[in-house]
């Protein structure tokens, strides 16, 4: 065990931290935003059609072809290249966070429409009878029900999303693992640098497995045989 | 125009090669599925039934590899792969040399993975079967085999099936990432036509085109699945 | 057999072990498998239906014949193939692998057959401007090359270099350019640097001169090459086929097979039909 090799690899590769958590962090934030409008698409038929091939398209392709789509395949486009998009399009930053962004919004929004859809409409009808306005009812009684059916399986994709940013090291960006495979191709010692970076995303899904268990147990302590949180 | 004839059949077209890189991404998944079901199934087993220390292990192993990035898993097997499957070759009693190939360190590192979530899907599926049916089970005498196959799988079926179907997609989108290792299934083909081409968009389009025809026709083919299982099942109005 | 759990491990197991042989592996009538790109024109590339063809590929299979050997050639992602050769996945990378120090720790090469510097390619219209064309720059000598390095410095300061991973050039550019302010971008896959010089996200992209010429034969009217040539020091002597460390058998046998194809001018020949140039040492 080369400790000093190891302790000096842990260091190169925490240099990388700021773009992971940035474009994680980044990307669940747009992601929830355009997941809400895909939500409120739905209510219309045009819409609802419009949001199911979206889901349908960007959960049923890997987000590996949907970075290198959006990095290399819009370039091609001269009408792309001498648009306003291009300063950001230029950018693998940019082209990665939109991946990421465009990819996390459908599977959230699939998740925030199951958690929708658990919210009796005997409470819902209760408050509109009670007199409450509609921004009323979707703050006192829809999100709290739909947040809380949602987030185990929100829980999850957080993780996923952890996981995902990891693929942006294929267009060049220097995060945690783009490190790693960079100083692989340094010294050869390709087990142990991985074991590395591997270690880091660990510790990272397990900090934030923690988090979301505490706030499950906090917003719904009736399912873990509690009555007070 | 020139650009679809690309995707065509003919010796300048892409179309034959990008069809057997499909197959491949097929091949790919379906075995790597399989492994997972296996361990996966093994991994529930030991955290449903195992004492302390199995149960312990089994759930290291659940969060280790649902935390790790699915890149990280494949090039740890790629790299890594050959140390592995030295050792474990030489303890089953194999004579060397040993080498790992790119199908099989993509299919052992997906199929680690997914057998993670599939435990996960399979301990709820478990959990989720009436014990009263199996304590009655029990009581008619049946064998721990009988006691599986009549009583705890059908029911356990329901449950799992949308998850299975779940984790099943998730391989395919994941066997994309087996590209790195060179291994020319439909993304790494794609990538070859693309810069060999120059025509980025087309090619990306084309393979994103692949992958949702696989995935579409998988989700039909689970939904049949789940209809097939609740027949028979209470309430569902689809009984014998 | 009761289907207890460590029969299934096992059968799982041994499942997984078998699938995991991959090639022919006897002692005697050894099939050497080669590793190679394939995407790195002119030396490798490939057709629509799989095939590859390039310099390399004719090169090896002469020298195949000449050394008495059985070959397989495969294609492989170049990022991770020294480190597969390191690993023992392959028995030798043919893939214009310049020898340097760095790769001789690690891996064995047979002599080499190209020479041949690396220098930047930029695009007409980019009005960017390299000093040192047509010079040659040898790396061996750090100080006498200073003068022409500090140039190219100053000329990219500031700007955008993209270069394959894991390249001579790479390290040449890491080494002298990125800590004079310039910045460098590495990417898995060669013609993806190509790809974004063209579509004016790089400033310059530096490569083997024969890489290059191939590119432009394509996008001669767009780009062209800038700034002097580099070999030396960290940029190697030549390019040659890697083997693994102590495979001095191999090794042997192909630069004896080399050496032949040279004095009888088939190396040159093999040149001029690829790189219209003769960039082969006399070996």
């Amino acid at each position: 065990m080369d400790v000093t090799f190891l302790a000096g690899m842990f260091q190169s590769l925490l240099k990388g931290l700021p773009l992971t958590l940035n474009l994680w962090l980044l990307s669940l934030a747009g992601g929830g935003c355009l997941a809400l409008l895909l939500n409120l698409m739905r209510q219309s038929r045009v819409g609802n059609a419009v949001a199911g091939a979206y889901v349908f398209v960007f959960r049923g392709t890997p987000l590996l072809i949907q970075i290198f789509m959006i990095y290399y395949g819009l370039a091609g486009f001269g009408v792309i290249r001498h648009s306003i998009l291009w300063p950001f399009l230029r950018e693998p930053y940019w082209c990665g966070l939109l991946a990421l962004v465009l990819n996390d919004a459908a599977y959230t929004s699939e998740i925030l429409r199951g958690g929708l859809r658990a919210v009796p409409r005997g409470t819902v009808e209760a408050g509109r009878v009670s007199g409450m306005g509609r921004i009323a009812i979707l703050r006192r009684i829809t999100l709290p029900l739909a947040i809380r059916q949602a987030l185990p399986a929100y829980s999850n994709e957080i993780i996923s999303m952890l996981k995902a940013t990891a693929l942006v090291s294929t267009i060049t960006l220097m995060d945690i693992t783009g490190i790693a495979r960079a100083a692989i191709s340094e010294t050869w010692r390709a087990v142990e640098i991985l074991l590395c970076a591997a270690v880091i995303y660990l510790a990272l899904s397990i900090i934030v497995t923690r988090l979301c268990g505490w706030l499950e147990r906090r917003l719904s302590p009736w399912h873990f045989g509690r009555t007070t949180p | 125009m020139g650009e679809i004839g690309l995707l065509g059949f003919g010796p300048d077209g892409w179309g034959l090669v990008l069809a057997k890189a499909g197959l491949m991404t097929l091949a790919v998944s379906v075995a790597a599925f399989l492994c997972g079901l296996v361990l996966g199934t093994l991994v529930a087993w030991a955290r449903i039934g195992g004492n302390a220390v199995l149960r312990a292990l089994a759930e290291a192993y659940t969060v280790t590899l649902r935390g790790v990035p699915d890149i990280l898993v494949i090039y740890l097997f790629y790299f890594g792969g050959r140390q592995v499957v030295a050792a474990v070759g030489t303890a089953l009693g194999f004579a060397g040399p040993f080498d790992i190939s790119g199908f099989a360190a993509g299919m052992l590192a997906i199929g680690l993975i997914s057998a993670a979530g599939q435990s996960e899907v399979l301990r709820g599926a478990y959990q989720a079967v009436p014990k009263g049916t199996i304590e009655a089970g029990r009581v008619c005498g049946m064998g721990r085999f009988t006691l599986f196959r009549r009583v705890i799988a059908p029911q356990a079926m329901v449950t799992a099936l949308p998850g299975m179907g779940n984790q099943w997609q998730s391989v395919i989108k994941e066997s994309a990432l087996v590209s790195v290792t060179g291994l020319v299934e439909t993304m790494r083909q794609v990538s070859v036509a693309a810069g060999t081409t120059q025509e980025h968009f087309l090619f990306y389009a084309a393979g994103a085109g692949i992958y949702l025809v696989i995935t579409t026709l998988s989700d039909q083919l689970f939904r049949l699945a789940e209809r097939r299982s609740l027949r028979g099942h209470p309430g569902t109005g689809t009984g014998a | 057999m009761t289907l207890t759990r460590s029969t299934v491990l096992r059968a799982g197991l041994a499942a997984a072990a078998i699938l995991a042989f991959g090639g022919p592996v006897l002692a005697e009538g050894k099939t050497y498998v080669f590793a190679t790109e394939a995407a790195y024109p002119p030396f490798n590339m490939s057709k629509p239906d799989g095939t590859i063809y390039g310099f390399e590929v004719d090169l090896l299979a002469e020298a195949a014949k000449r050394a008495g050997i059985e070959y397989d050639l495969i294609s492989q992602a170049w990022d991770g193939m020294i480190q597969g050769l390191v690993d023992g996945k392959y028995d030798g990378v043919i893939d214009a692998v310049t020898v340097t120090e760095k790769r001789l720790q690690v891996v064995d090469f047979s002599l080499p057959y190209t020479t041949g510097g690396s220098t930047f390619a930029v695009l007409k219209d980019a009005g960017i401007e390299i000093p040192g064309a047509d010079s040659l720059v040898v790396l061996d000598d750090e100080t006498a090359a200073e003068a022409s390095i500090a140039a190219v410095a100053e000329a990219l300061k500031g700007k955008t270099v993209g270069v394959q991973v894991s390249t001579i050039q790479a390290d040449f550019l890491e080494k002298y350019l990125a800590p004079r302010g310039v910045t460098i971008r590495t990417y898995p896959n060669g013609p993806d640097v190509y790809q974004d010089l063209m579509n004016g996200r790089l400033d310059a992209t530096m490569a083997a001169i024969t890489n290059i010429s191939a590119f432009l034969e394509k996008n001669g009217d767009e780009a062209t090459t800038a700034g002097p040539n580099f070999t030396g020091g960290v940029m190697g002597r030549g390019a040659a086929i890697a083997v693994q460390k102590g495979d001095a058998e191999l090794a042997e046998k192909l630069g004896a097979a080399l050496k032949s194809m040279s004095e009888d001018g088939t190396l040159e020949a093999l040149s001029m039909k690829y790189f219209k140039m003769n960039v082969t040492p006399k070996l």
